[in-house]
């Protein structure tokens, strides 16, 4: 066992960096006011939710006025898709998504579905990749929204987002990513990358949870799902989570700092990873792409081996990793990720995902790349192969 | 409120210490269940000997492609029949094999319906067997 854990799963959640929970402490018992108060509490508060917002703005290029503030990124998508739905019905009920989404765009879209939209979901090709040219396809002059993620939860794949967004600007269809994954580690304007909406959230990037935010092109016709006191320029109303935007705004200030160096290193240590892992241990294979991918992700899939039985025996060697997205845990259907770029069945299951962070280092690597071997080594000793015996076999047939 | 860990002690002991894998190579029954749609296959091997009239496994083992709980359910199944006759190992219900790994997630009761399944199909590819032997 390593003296400290391992934490390799920080695609799932990140610790708050210690500035951030500094930046934070004010504001629960402090500066506590709220923000739509008229009293200096509440000035305060609100002085510091602006600020906020310039913060998080700056760093994918935006005004601070088109940033409005939320609890999670999966309200920031709810609020995008249904929004932009809602708003824009009169002008079309279609609405584009990829196949490989996170469950909370493609369960809103699936709601929209059952209120009359329609939707159109786009194949990626076996990196994962969604074509520009079957977004041009796809569009209809009825299509209101297109919704591509930014950078893959699980597989890590960075998605042509310019030419996506080029072509929905071309068509006049609105043109919302889901950018969780990819904000704060990589580059994103959304002016040069014709972004008209964009989440982030801020525990993926060393902020707390309970903070997110939607970046709204300033012109976009978008309806609220919450109604209320008008917060967020009536967006979103509900009393404002003044110490987590804090937070949320300091670890956007932090990425922005030191954002290409990071992702160099991680760059380093995620190809050292998949070096060794796939040197390492026979039948070992990458999902995604080896390059154009997060610099923090790397996504595995082993020949006769299922990928839960990876984690326990990772966790019980005191390392943290994940089969996928930590969603996904809870119902026993394989990755439609994976499914999505082709694999079958048995291979998405045999999956491993292992996502690094500010705080990975090399040793940690060489210590995972120790013990992991001789995990799927055991595991395959349990299994005996059985696997390929019959690959067809779908029954309880008897051998 | 006291959250229970996901997986009991004796299910992590068992899948990380399993008594009874490999295959036994001239076995008497063989059941395989499961199938790579849900992530879980599981091969049991019976050998069994008659004594005093009855039909008694004296041997059993597993192999098991599957997640925690799909292999730990194979080794507890695989002691629970051990040394039984074949009638008491067909009583053995799910329920049974969960009591005795203490608990399982909900989410992964199957496997322990899969390790019965397993069970049930070693010892019907055994009465097979039997009825062509005596043809």
């Amino acid at each position: 066992m390593p003296k400290r854990k391992i934490y390799l799963d920080y695609a799932a959640t990140t610790p708050v960096d210690p500035r951030v929970f500094r930046a934070m402490l004010p504001y629960f018992n402090k500066k506590f006011g709220n923000t739509m108060s008229l009293h200096s509490f509440g000035q305060e508060a609100r002085q510091a939710l602006e600020e906020s917002r310039e913060r998080v703005s700056e760093l994918i290029g935006a005004k601070p006025e088109e940033v409005i503030f939320t609890s999670s990124a999966t309200e920031s998508n709810n609020l995008a898709l249904k929004g932009i739905a809602f708003a824009n019905r009169k002008r079309g009920n279609h609405i584009i998504i990829s196949s490989i989404e996170h469950p909370c765009i493609m369960e809103s879209a699936r709601w929209l579905k059952k209120q009359g939209f329609k939707i159109t979901r786009l194949p990626v090709d076996k990196y994962g990749f969604v074509s520009p040219e079957n977004v041009k396809k796809a569009i209809k002059k009825e299509t209101i929204l297109v919704s591509v993620i930014h950078a893959s939860n699980e597989i890590g794949t960075i998605q042509p987002i310019k030419e996506i967004g080029k072509i929905c600007k071309k068509k006049g269809a609105y043109f919302h990513t889901d950018a969780v994954q990819s904000f704060g580690k990589i580059p994103i304007n959304v002016n040069t990358m014709n972004i008209d909406l964009l989440s982030a959230s801020s525990h993926k990037m060393y902020g707390p949870k309970g903070a997110a935010c939607l970046y709204i092109r300033k012109g976009t016709r978008i309806e609220p799902i919450l109604h209320g006191g008008g917060q967020e320029t009536g967006l979103r109303s509900s009393t404002v989570n003044v110490p987590a935007i804090v937070g949320f705004a300091q670890a956007c200030k932090i990425a922005k700092k030191g954002m290409n160096k990071e992702a160099k290193r991680q760059i380093g240590l995620r190809d050292k990873l998949i070096k060794g892992v796939l040197s390492k241990i026979p039948g070992a294979h990458l999902n995604g792409r080896p390059k154009n991918r997060l610099p923090n992700n790397a996504n595995f899939w082993f020949e006769g081996v299922e990928g839960e039985s990876i984690v326990i025996q990772l966790d019980l060697s005191g390392i943290a990793a994940s089969t996928g997205s930590a969603c996904s845990s809870v119902n026993l259907e394989p990755s439609h990720v994976l499914m999505a770029i082709g694999l079958k069945h048995e291979q998405a299951h045999g999956s491993l995902r292992l996502t690094l962070g500010r705080w990975t280092r090399e040793s940690e690597i060489n210590y995972l790349l120790a013990v992991l071997p001789g995990i799927v080594d055991n595991l395959r000793k349990i299994s005996g192969n059985i696997g390929d015996e019959d690959k067809s076999s779908s029954s309880s047939a008897l051998s | 409120m006291v959250i229970r860990p996901y997986y009991s002690k004796e299910v992590i002991k068992r899948f990380t210490h399993p008594k009874n894998f490999g295959e036994i190579k001239k076995a008497d029954g063989v059941g395989r269940v499961g199938n790579p749609r849900c992530g879980d296959i599981m091969k049991l091997y019976i050998k069994v000997e008659e004594r005093d009239g009855k039909e008694i496994i004296k041997d059993i083992k597993f192999n098991t492609l599957g997640c925690a709980a799909a292999i730990a359910t194979s080794d507890m199944a695989c002691d629970l029949v051990k040394g039984k006759t074949l009638k008491e190992a067909l009583k053995i219900d799910y329920k049974k094999i969960i009591k005795e790994l203490g608990d399982l997630p909900s989410i992964k009761i199957h496997c322990s319906v899969l390790a019965r399944e397993g069970l049930k199909a070693a010892i019907k590819n055994y009465y097979e067997r039997q009825k062509k032997e005596k043809r």
